[in-house]
């Protein structure tokens, strides 16, 4: 009858989310945030990094009320987002005042201050560990105090801050092309619509927050042939950067609220320069720079960014079509919404094809 | 832990939207750019409308949201919801109680007033997004009433089907100035949008745009001489539960016997009208 089609959808959502609310917790396990903020780094960097939210408790509630969908934990994290004032932006934060992790160069066998692999699955053989199906508190305590015995911080001679950086080596070369210093006020993305033709800040910001896969596609398509040419990693940092908030009207230092885990990344990108008549080449840097130990993320942005900076007619680099597709809540969103009914729309089409139809067979 | 505000959104970031609103207000059918917030229903699903609605709603305000004519439906519900969880205010199906509208895909047939705002969700706010892919450029076009496009677009239907083919979304021009999106709603709506008593706000939250037609303003729908603008014909079809047939309807498909028919798609005017037919007996 009539009045199915028009009445009960409360009621049926209602029910919906009644069965979403058992999937959770149908199987009987229970799971607390702390466990997952203790051992989901991978997934909570990922998270944070897309969410423009660094919280690793957050992170965590939102991994455990998602079931574990990053999706659903992106978008979360963001929605709670909106509902905060933002009251400071931090100083300016420089990741030469970072405290190294992992430090690599892919263009340099040595560097001053030594190639630091620190944590790294990059050398890891990605063989299921049958071992860790039975694995214990015991077991993790005893790991755990293993490692601890062996490496003790206070004992190392590494000077893990203020190490220089690879660009540096080049730069004193006159190998990095020169441009001057851009102190230009960064466009908030977040507060303001992007405009189009955008500025580096905005590019950066939105490339940052960008949907980790779809940024790893873009910065693949430009390497493979779809963008300017093959980078060279410069210099791959991970570590915790120190953030600072100045206050107006104090004349105190800026206060420091903490710090971040944050990967950077500079490409060596070679490029024609035109020297007074004479073609040379040079190098281009390519940045990418998010929360968390992201690697292939930010290795992928600084060729995004790169492809960007210099123009060129294939899709990356177009700003409007990778700007404004990468961000996970906008492309989600929409996919998503194609579920919704759509039978006015419909309807309107439809009258409109049998008007069409039948025109033509007069 | 933390308590979600009133309206969802921190103070500044509604007080930004309702900027937005006053600079669309004073250039009628001109998309103004605003850095549209994540809410906790999904982009697509209405957030540029919810946006507004959470900027302007307060404690005595009266909400009413329909989806595609329906107060019921799952966006509808949804939305309905979130503002009712996070303001306390009162809701209504009924359109003439409401002080504030949001809806998707239609206009509802009880004509508003003018102490009523109306807030339509927008999906793609360019107009012009078909005939040119670049905001850059369609934003120029924008500046510089560049609108053959958009006719032509038109017209190249008509050559092909001897009538549009545009069905939902068909555009109009505001003020005599900018050629604006309606949102899908179908043609059948475009004429309640000219000297509309009631404010009416469009807000596309995944595009960040918001744009408003101000109360009394002209909005004609883009057409030819020879060719003037029709809506949608239900020629010979009438509601099958209050008999009318000036009204937009949906098409059903009676289940037992198989047999076409047709309903009031705004399902709460068609309510009023059957109560108002049981009460005379």
């Amino acid at each position: 009858m009539a009045y199915v089609a028009v009445r009960g959808g409360a009621e049926a959502i209602e029910a919906s989310l009644e069965h979403l609310q058992y999937e959770r917790v149908k199987r009987g396990a229970h799971i607390s945030v702390h466990t997952l903020q203790s051992t989901m780094r991978g997934f909570l960097d990922q998270v944070m990094s897309e969410s423009s939210l660094y919280s690793e408790r957050l992170a965590s509630l939102a991994m455990k009320q998602s079931e574990g969908n990053a999706e659903e934990a992106v978008f979360l994290l963001r929605a709670h987002r909106s509902t905060l004032p933002r009251m400071y932006y931090s100083t300016v934060t420089n990741a030469r005042e970072m405290f190294v992790l992992r430090r690599i160069s892919a263009s340099f066998k040595d560097i001053p201050g030594g190639q630091i692999l620190g944590a790294s699955h990059d050398y890891l053989h990605r063989l299921l560990d049958f071992d860790l199906l039975e694995e214990t508190v015991a077991d993790v305590e005893l790991k755990k105090a293993a490692f601890e015995q062996i490496n003790k911080p206070e004992e190392s001679n590494l000077a893990l801050e203020q190490l220089p950086k690879v660009m540096d080596y080049l730069r004193d070369e006159g190998l990095i092309r020169k441009f001057s210093l851009n102190n230009q006020e960064p466009k908030d993305v977040t507060k303001q619509a992007l405009t189009f033709p955008t500025n580096r800040s905005q590019r950066l910001q939105t490339l940052t927050r960008g949907q980790t896969g779809t940024i790893t596609s873009l910065g693949y398509a430009g390497l493979r042939g779809y963008g300017a040419s093959h980078p060279n990693v410069g210099e791959v940092r991970v570590g915790w950067q120190p953030i600072y908030v100045a206050l107006e009207d104090d004349d105190m230092d800026p206060y420091y609220i903490g710090a971040i885990k944050l990967t950077e990344v500079e490409s060596f990108i070679p490029v024609d320069v035109d020297d007074d008549g004479q073609q040379v080449l040079e190098f281009d840097v390519g940045y990418g720079a998010c929360f968390g130990q992201n690697e292939t993320k930010a290795i992928a942005m600084s060729i995004v960014d790169h492809a960007l900076e210099v123009g060129g007619d294939s899709p990356i680099h177009d700003e409007e079509f990778v700007l404004l597709h990468v961000d996970m809540i906008e492309s989600t969103g929409f996919i998503s919404h194609l579920k919704m009914p759509h039978y006015v729309t419909f309807q309107a089409k439809l009258e409109q094809m049998r008007s069409i139809k039948k025109e033509g067979n007069q | 832990m933390s308590a979600v505000p009133f309206a969802l959104l921190d103070e500044q970031s509604k007080r930004e939207i309702r900027r937005a609103i006053l600079k669309g207000i004073a250039i009628p059918g001109y998309q103004v750019p605003f850095a549209s917030r994540e809410l906790p229903i999904a982009r697509g699903w209405g957030t540029g409308g919810l946006q507004v609605t959470l900027a302007l709603i307060g404690k005595n305000d009266v909400l009413k949201v329909i989806d595609q004519g329906s107060d019921d439906s799952v966006n509808a519900v949804n939305i309905k919801k979130l503002v009712t969880k996070t303001t306390g205010v009162q809701t209504t199906t009924r359109t003439q109680d409401a002080t504030l509208v949001q809806s998707r895909h239609r206009i509802p047939e009880v004509p508003l007033r003018a102490d009523q705002v109306l807030v339509l969700q927008v999906p793609e706010p360019e107009p012009l997004r078909d005939i040119e892919r670049s905001e850059f450029k369609t934003k120029r076009y924008h500046a510089e009433k560049e609108y053959s496009g958009a006719y032509l677009m038109l017209f190249e239907q008509i050559m092909r089907y001897n009538q549009t083919s545009q069905g939902a979304d068909y555009p109009v021009l505001v003020n005599g100035r900018y050629v604006m999106n309606p949102s899908p709603i179908p043609r059948f709506d475009n004429p309640k949008i000219h000297q509309s008593d009631a404010l009416i706000l469009f807000g596309a939250g995944r595009e960040k745009k918001i744009y408003a037609v101000p109360p009394y303003t002209n909005v004609e729908s883009l057409a030819f001489e020879d060719y003037p603008f029709v809506v949608e014909q239900f020629e010979g079809k009438v509601c099958r539960e209050t008999g009318l047939s000036d009204v937009f309807l949906d098409e059903l498909t009676d289940e037992v016997t198989g047999e076409t028919y047709y309903v009031c798609n705004d399902t709460s005017y068609m309510q009023e009208i059957l109560q108002q037919k049981v009460a005379a007996k």
